[in-house]
């Protein structure tokens, strides 16, 4: 167990991260003053015989300060946190030469359906896998999201996504690995008795790696024996 | 009864010549006094609260030991606990009626329906809530609601499992959920509550506006009496939503359409967008009341006005009002337009700045005070830190890029319970025992409190604050068994920790609940102001009479006067007459 | 507030004290009103949502719904407000003849109103355009009648639970129960009265002309 987020493996996942780190040195302390007073004002005042508190009924400088500087603190937070937040998920800032994917949820399973050689997806030479996610590294990846019956959420911790995928709705996501490996894919939304064990695994691949994992699949899919020499990817 | 006939409210006075002649039932069972209604509402709402422990511990012993036979847990039945092996379905029930129950039935009846009954008529000084028949229903409305509720349990198929939150199309198709009638009745069960809410927030409004005492003025309300009125603002305002919401989920329960399914042209987002929109300034109304006992107990504590009355009210009011605007931030990762989600964290953010001016008012209070630690206090010191971290990890998700990753993690749990116990229970037992000898005319054991505070304290610490690393860890929330995750596996042994730690919390509560009930019987008799308290509840004798006063009480200060030079001791009753040549009786001025 | 309530009315409690100087039942009636207002826009709202979603689910105004019928039943509830009116100041004059006749004017109009509602619930249900998905064959889709039912069934509910009050507050009037310093029944159940109509309004305006 670490003390911290999963390692993180996706470009703007730094960003999240260090949004993070920024509110936490900020609620930390602010944590240190408000309990430091708590402390302080409980040791220093606390009941003495013959003491009487002083009846003060407040004071407006002070309320002023503790009202703008809350306020330009939070509204500092949140300006930083909006550049990075629209570049994750807002669908004009998305990369316009990603490879397109298609992520169906149902219960409870992931199906991800990949372009055929056409790089198109919804052509017959399409295929897919069950609960596994494929995809290349340092790569631009963009996801479309269906839901066949109830709310599922896409979540990828090592790669800082998590977005439902809602019945009725086609959601885009998108997402660059910056390392191989294997990592987690779950589902974040109650969905159900099979909620807990919706989970699959994503396998980033190196280009190459990946363009021979896509020709097999590919030739599987259209029938052919598996062992065609590969087929350059596009 | 709307007429110039002056006797009727005088009658409602109490007369002390006159013995109260009511019956039993009447006086205790069908009363329309608000005081008995308080305190029956107390008892359903206490009732809940330890089901609602108790769900949480079976919780809990999953989450620790997956899998694991509970010891005894078989009783449960076949269709739950077979062999005391948690079903994935029992799991999701109990979850969902953990958070029910003690958001709909605990914390919100203990908050209102007990303290805005008890203490609204009192502390305004009026002989009774404006409707006390409609009163009276708004009690046994929620009792038929909490029947309807617990009956659940009971159904096939079992209860509602689509989490408090109840998303549709989950909730909606039996298919989807494996649950029935379980989902039907909770429904059902919360548009009735949603009734006694409402029957509550009229009477409780119209109290406040029309029936103080000569000389209360607004500006001269207990700060308790301030945030109940706020918050009936926005149950009145709230609730209709969450009804008009529950109508259409049960329509496409039970009748076959399709508001939020797809299929049939509807939208599960607007099930979202409704729910949300009554959610958030749910919230608010369950801490809004707290922060009004918090200021209460500070200022009696401190034996000093409290700090910056009318900027506490001022901020009470603008977190009322921000609390209508934010709904969007549990829906950030919903789906909805990203730049939507912008606007909701703007305004989200802001919130904290009048709760802001809440806290550093509370210190402000605290400072050059002499400070008096009984236990009321304790619970009162203990809300404002807990709270605190409640609001901080609060604006760590209001961070929509934050949010990505800590969305429906345990750190969304974490903050859950720390604002929710560290927050409201905490200002619930700093109420409950602060005004338990005007309730009942005892006093209850001060050192068993003490006892009580310690170990809830460390506990509830130990239980809830593990959780953000479980959310920062990436574990989910409503999930039955983490371990089928690879990457969740090495948290078991924190999960552990928690539970344990979880156990010896809801152990601790049940000290309180012993002197709690012993102190009902056995407690040492109380005088009519134990505490020195100013407010005008605490000039009436312990337990107050039927109609509360003698006579029409009169008003000539705030209720924060302690420490005041005007007085020989540290406190000054509102209704004392001034030191010099009695004043005419203040003009009736609106604020 | 009207002139007679002013001076006569604040009597519960007994003056007018810091608080609104309205008596605690119309008071009551207002904050009530307030909450039906959030009800209302809750489902409106929901309307709202659902039709802009579903644009060509909606059929144009006038294809399946009747106008003109409604149009008139709107005229007749409106009217219903003006006999309400009516009857609340015959008994600030203390006309009693005069608020009897007037209030039952209003539950007959308000009966009327409903019976219209039914005849053309019953009409379109037979056109096929009914609030369940699985028998829908109208034209336009399924959520079209389901919002529809929806939102106008909820206003009927309320006009239904009106027009019980009324009978209700007639049966006090006839028995001599209401006199001009004791008419706060009669008052409140005018402010309900009017709300029901506005409501009406508001909806006859979405759902059927726009
Ligand atoms: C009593 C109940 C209560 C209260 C008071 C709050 C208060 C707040 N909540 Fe919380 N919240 C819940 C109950 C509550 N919440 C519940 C039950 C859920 C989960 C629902 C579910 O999904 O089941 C939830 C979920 C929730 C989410 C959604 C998380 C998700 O699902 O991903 C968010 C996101 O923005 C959020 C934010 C906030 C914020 C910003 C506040 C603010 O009001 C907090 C403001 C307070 C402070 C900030 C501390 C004091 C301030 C200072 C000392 C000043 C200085 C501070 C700074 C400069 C930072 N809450
Ligand atoms: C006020 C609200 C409240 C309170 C007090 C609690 C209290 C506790 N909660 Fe709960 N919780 C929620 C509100 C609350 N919770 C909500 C809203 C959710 C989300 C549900 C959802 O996802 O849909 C949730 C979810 C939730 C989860 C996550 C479940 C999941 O996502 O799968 C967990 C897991 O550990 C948990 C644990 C606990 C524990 C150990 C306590 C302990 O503190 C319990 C301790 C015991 C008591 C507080 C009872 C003591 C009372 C008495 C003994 C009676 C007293 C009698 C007299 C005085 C006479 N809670
Ligand atoms: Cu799919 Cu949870
Ligand atoms: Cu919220």
């Amino acid at each position: 167990m670490d003390w911290g987020f999963p390692e993180n493996v996706s470009t703007f996942g730094a960003d999240i991260d260090a949004a993070y780190g920024a509110i936490f040195y900020a609620t930390a302390l602010m944590f240190v003053i408000v309990q430091g007073l708590l402390v302080y004002c409980i040791i220093r005042f606390r009941r003495r015989e013959g003491r009487k508190a002083v009846p003060i009924h407040g004071n407006t400088r002070l309320e002023i300060l503790w009202t703008v500087v809350p306020f330009f603190g939070v509204m500092f937070i949140a300006y930083t946190s909006a550049s990075v937040w629209l570049d994750i998920k807002s669908p004009d800032r998305m990369p316009e030469d990603a490879m397109e994917l298609s992520v169906t949820a149902q219960q409870f399973e992931w199906s991800v359906t990949y372009p055929g050689a056409d790089g198109q997806l919804a052509t017959a030479d399409d295929y897919s896998t069950r609960n596994e996610l494929h995809i290349p590294v340092d790569r631009a990846v963009r996801l479309t999201l269906h839901a066949q019956d109830v709310i599922h959420s896409f979540y990828l911790p090592e790669l800082r996504v998590k977005q439902d995928a809602v019945p009725g709705m086609e959601i885009p996501v998108w997402l660059q690995a910056t390392a191989t490996g294997e990592y987690t894919l779950g589902c974040a939304e109650l969905c159900g008795l099979g909620h807990y064990r919706m989970r699959g695994t994503v396998n980033v691949y190196s280009q190459q790696e990946f363009d021979t994992w896509a020709a097999e699949e590919a030739a599987i899919a259209s029938g052919a024996p598996a062992s065609l020499p590969p087929v350059a990817a596009r | 009864m709307s007429t110039v006939a002056l006797p009727e409210y005088v009658h409602h006075y109490h007369d002390p010549a006159h013995a109260d002649d009511r019956s039993f039932v009447r006086k205790y069972i069908f009363s329309t006094d608000h005081k008995i209604i308080g305190i029956q509402f107390l008892f359903m709402s206490l009732t809940f609260l330890l089901i609602g422990g108790l769900l949480a511990m079976l919780i809990r012993w999953q989450l620790g030991w997956p899998g694991r036979p509970l010891p005894g847990g078989a009783v449960l039945g076949e269709t739950r606990m077979p062999g005391g092996i948690m079903l994935p379905e029992f799991y999701n029930s109990l979850m969902t009626m953990h958070g029910t129950i003690m958001i709909f039935f605990a914390v919100m009846p203990l908050l209102v329906g007990v303290f805005a009954n008890y203490l609204i008529p009192l502390q305004v000084g009026a002989p009774d809530m404006a409707f006390p028949r409609l009163n009276m229903a708004s009690f046994w409305l929620a009792v038929v609601s909490g029947i309807l509720m617990f009956a659940g349990f009971f159904v096939e198929a079992g209860h509602a499992a689509a989490g408090w939150t109840s998303y549709a199309p989950l909730s909606v198709v039996p298919e989807y959920s494996g649950v029935y009638n379980g989902q039907v009745l909770w429904t059902v069960s919360l548009i009735i509550l949603g009734f006694s809410s409402l029957a509550g927030a009229v009477n409780y409004i119209t109290t406040i506006i029309n029936m103080r005492a000569p000389g209360m003025t607004l500006l001269r309300l207990p700060l308790p009496t301030w945030a109940l009125f706020i918050t009936s603002i926005l149950i009145l305002l709230a609730i209709p939503v969450l009804t008009g919401a529950l109508i259409l989920l049960l329509f496409d329960q039970v009748l076959g359409t399709g508001f939020f399914i797809p299929e049939m042209g509807g939208e599960p987002l607007l099930w979202q967008h409704m729910f949300w929109y009554f959610g958030h300034p749910e919230v608010y109304i369950l801490i809004l009341p707290s922060f009004g006992f918090v200021s209460e107990i500070i200022a009696n504590g401190a034996r000093k006005p409290v700090f910056g009355y009318t900027a506490m009210v001022l901020a009470l009011a603008a977190i009322a009002f921000l609390g209508w605007i934010v709904w969007g931030h549990h829906m950030f990762q919903s789906g909805m337009n990203p730049m939507l989600g912008v606007g909701f964290m703007a305004t989200t953010m802001v919130i904290a700045v009048p709760t802001a001016i809440k806290v550093f008012n509370w210190i402000g209070t605290l400072w050059q005070g002499n400070l008096h630690f009984h236990s009321p206090m304790l619970y009162s010191l203990a809300f404002v830190s807990m709270f605190v971290i409640g609001g901080f990890s609060g604006v760590f998700l209001a961070s929509t890029p934050v949010d990505i990753p800590l969305h429906d993690t345990y750190f969304v749990v974490a903050h859950i319970h720390y604002v929710l116990f560290g927050g409201s229970l905490f200002g619930i037992f700093a109420a409950l025992t602060y005004w338990f000898p005007k309730m009942f005319g005892r006093t209850m054991n001060e050192r068993i409190n003490k006892i009580h505070f310690a170990l809830t304290f460390v506990f509830f610490n130990l239980t809830f604050f593990p959780m953000h690393e479980l959310g920062v860890n990436g574990m989910l929330r409503r999930v039955y068994d983490y371990t089928q995750y690879a990457l969740f596996q090495d948290l078991v042994d924190l999960n552990r920790f928690i539970s344990l730690s979880a156990f010896a919390l809801f152990a601790s509560q049940l000290i309180y609940a012993a002197n709690y009930i012993w102190s009902l019987g056995r407690g040492a008799r109380a005088s009519a102001n134990p505490w020195r308290a100013n407010s005008l509840e605490w000039t009436v004798p312990s337990p107050p009479p039927h109609g509360n006063f003698d006579s029409m009480p009169v008003v000539y200060r705030g209720p924060y006067e302690y420490s005041s030079p005007e007085s020989e001791e540290d406190y000054l009753p509102q209704d004392a007459p001034p030191a010099e040549a009695p004043r005419p009786e203040p003009a009736p001025t609106f604020a | 507030m009207s002139q007679a309530a002013a001076g006569a009315i604040t009597l519960y409690p007994r003056r007018p004290m810091p608080g609104m100087g309205v008596y605690n039942l119309k008071l009551g009636m207002w904050v009530f009103l307030l909450s039906e207002v959030m009800f209302f826009s809750s489902l409106i709202g929901a309307y709202i949502i659902l039709r802009f979603a579903n644009l060509d689910a909606y059929a144009q105004p006038g294809a399946v719904l009747n106008v003109p019928l409604t149009a008139f039943n709107t005229f007749v509830l409106i009217c219903s407000s003006v006999t309400m009116v009516k009857g609340f100041a015959a008994l600030q004059t203390g006309d009693q003849r005069g608020t009897r006749l007037w209030l039952l004017a209003t539950v007959f109009l308000g009966a009327f109103f409903l019976s219209v509602q039914g005849i053309e619930y019953y009409q379109l249900a037979s056109e096929g355009f009914v609030p369940s998905a699985s028998s829908y064959e109208a034209e336009g889709a399924a959520i079209y009648g389901m919002t529809f039912y929806t939102l106008t069934g909820f206003h009927g509910a309320h006009v239904t639970i009106g027009v019980l009050a009324l009978i209700f507050t007639s049966v006090k009037a006839f028995r001599g129960g209401y006199t001009p310093t004791k008419l706060g029944g009669v008052e409140i159940m005018g402010l309900y009265w009017h709300f029901v109509d506005l409501v009406w309004i508001i909806l006859f305006t979405i759902v059927y002309l726009i």
